[in-house]
């Protein structure tokens, strides 16, 4: 009995992160890009620097209808939200916080968040597609060819780390982790951000929802809950992003001083916090920029990190 | 409930979780939104002109090629997971360190081939 009672306490932490921290990284996002471009953001929800706008914006998006156009593949249409929200919960279930604050180890963890997070690449071309809508197959179409490229850099980035740890396991990583892999690591960690980055198809890399070309791609039919759970997924997306870079890369729980879940959660927000900062800061690449820097750019990259990993591992070990 | 399965076995109840709160949003939403469907709202959104054709438009191939490297190479860039594990193991060291850069060299020159190939310009 006790035993179901951890696991019970674990996935109810997991599901409260899941619908909690995401709102946090979004409120972050409104204020923060507000204050980057000299305004002020939302200030009246919730009185205090508009502390409830996203909960309002949620309360909103669940009493809108529900429009599925008449041209729509209705059970696709309506399936796509949940192939792209669903599996981000998943992968958070392996994501170590703490030494033993994990929700399941799996000796397989990070092939495991590799092939997940693919699938919810699929919620975004089902969408596209499903909708029967131009700009939304443009963008479905666009969404594939970009996660087809930037998922080998990202796959061979993570492999790099399996390598220097000698597991696959995401809290035996982090253990395995010293501070002298930042800079041995740090092509690596670089390569699966930007990679990550451009799986979220955040900015610079929306090209598939490009809002002001292609008025959202694959979710321009998408109204009501089911957009904002998309929207969801996108920021849920973030909080994946981030804790997998810090656990992989930057030592996850490992730091001076503090008690190791604040570390993790410390570096999860500054990264978040620099996703965010990308987003203002640089313009959107075009489509063949998007392909050159994935190719030309980011797999040689993580080619060169494989063969550093490799010899300092062989050599050292 | 034990062994190797059982931490499966959480990752699955985690996944039924995940649909519960699918279906839980869908369903409260249902209960708290109108429900009007006119035939105008159903049309397909295309800055509010009528859609001329169909929404199955045709695409570029290149994306398709796109396609085909990514699955050439995320083939190979699977069985480097397994062999990225054990390849430091005692008994390997030297050995397994060539067999890397022959790995490495064959995905490079695949990336080359296409790149001579004019597959990575944009046209």
């Amino acid at each position: 009995m006790p035993e179901v009672l951890d696991v019970a306490i674990r996935l109810v932490v997991i599901v409260i992160a899941f619908l909690t921290l995401p709102l946090i990284i979004g409120q972050t996002e409104h204020k923060a890009m507000a204050h980057m471009q000299a305004r002020l953001g939302p200030m009246y929800a919730g009185g205090f620097h508009g502390w409830a706008q996203l909960i309002a914006d949620g309360v909103k998006f669940v009493q809108k209808e529900d429009v599925i156009p008449a041209a729509a593949d209705r059970r696709v249409f309506s399936l796509a939200p949940a192939v792209a929200l669903v599996p981000y919960l998943v992968v958070m279930v392996v994501i170590p916080v703490g030494p033993g604050l994990f929700g399941a180890d799996l000796d397989a963890g990070l092939f495991f968040v590799l092939a997940v997070m693919g699938i919810g690449v699929l919620g975004s071309i089902m969408a596209g597609w499903s909708s029967a809508n131009k700009y939304s197959v443009l963008g479905g179409i666009r969404s594939a060819a970009q996660l087809m490229s930037y998922e080998l850099p990202l796959v061979l980035a993570a492999a790099s780390v399996a390598m220097a740890a000698g597991t696959m396991s995401l809290p035996g990583i982090v253990e395995a982790w010293q501070w002298w892999w930042l800079p041995w690591q740090a092509i690596g960690g670089v390569v699966f951000f930007v990679a990550g980055l451009a799986e979220l198809r955040r900015p610079p890399f929306d090209m598939p929802i490009a809002e002001s070309e292609i008025i959202m791609g694959p979710m321009t039919e998408y109204t009501g809950i089911r957009f904002a759970l998309f929207m969801l997924a996108e920021y849920v997306g973030i909080l994946v992003l981030s804790a997998l870079t810090t656990v992989l890369f930057l030592g996850g729980w490992q730091g001076p001083i503090l008690p190791g879940p604040v570390w993790t959660l410390i570096k999860i927000f500054v990264l978040a916090f620099v996703v965010i900062w990308v987003r203002v800061s640089f313009p959107r690449l075009r489509a063949d920029q998007l392909q050159r820097l994935a190719w030309v750019g980011l797999v040689p990259l993580a080619l060169l990190q494989l063969a550093l990993t490799g010899v300092v591992r062989v050599l050292i070990g | 409930m034990d062994g190797y399965f059982s931490s499966y076995a959480i990752v699955a109840v985690l996944f039924g979780i995940g649909i519960v709160i699918f279906a839980g949003a869908l369903l409260i939403s249902r209960g708290l939104r109108p429900s009007n469907p006119t035939p105008e709202k159903a049309v397909t959104y295309e800055c509010g002109v009528d859609p001329v054709g169909d929404g199955w438009a045709q695409s570029q191939i290149r994306y398709y090629v796109f396609i085909y490297l990514y699955v050439v190479f995320a083939v190979d860039a699977v069985f480097l997971f397994p062999w990225a594990v054990v390849f430091a193991a005692p008994g390997f060291g030297m050995t397994t360190l060539v067999e890397m850069f022959v790995f490495l060299a064959f995905i490079a020159l695949g990336i080359l081939y296409a790149w001579r190939k004019r597959v990575l310009t944009w046209t």
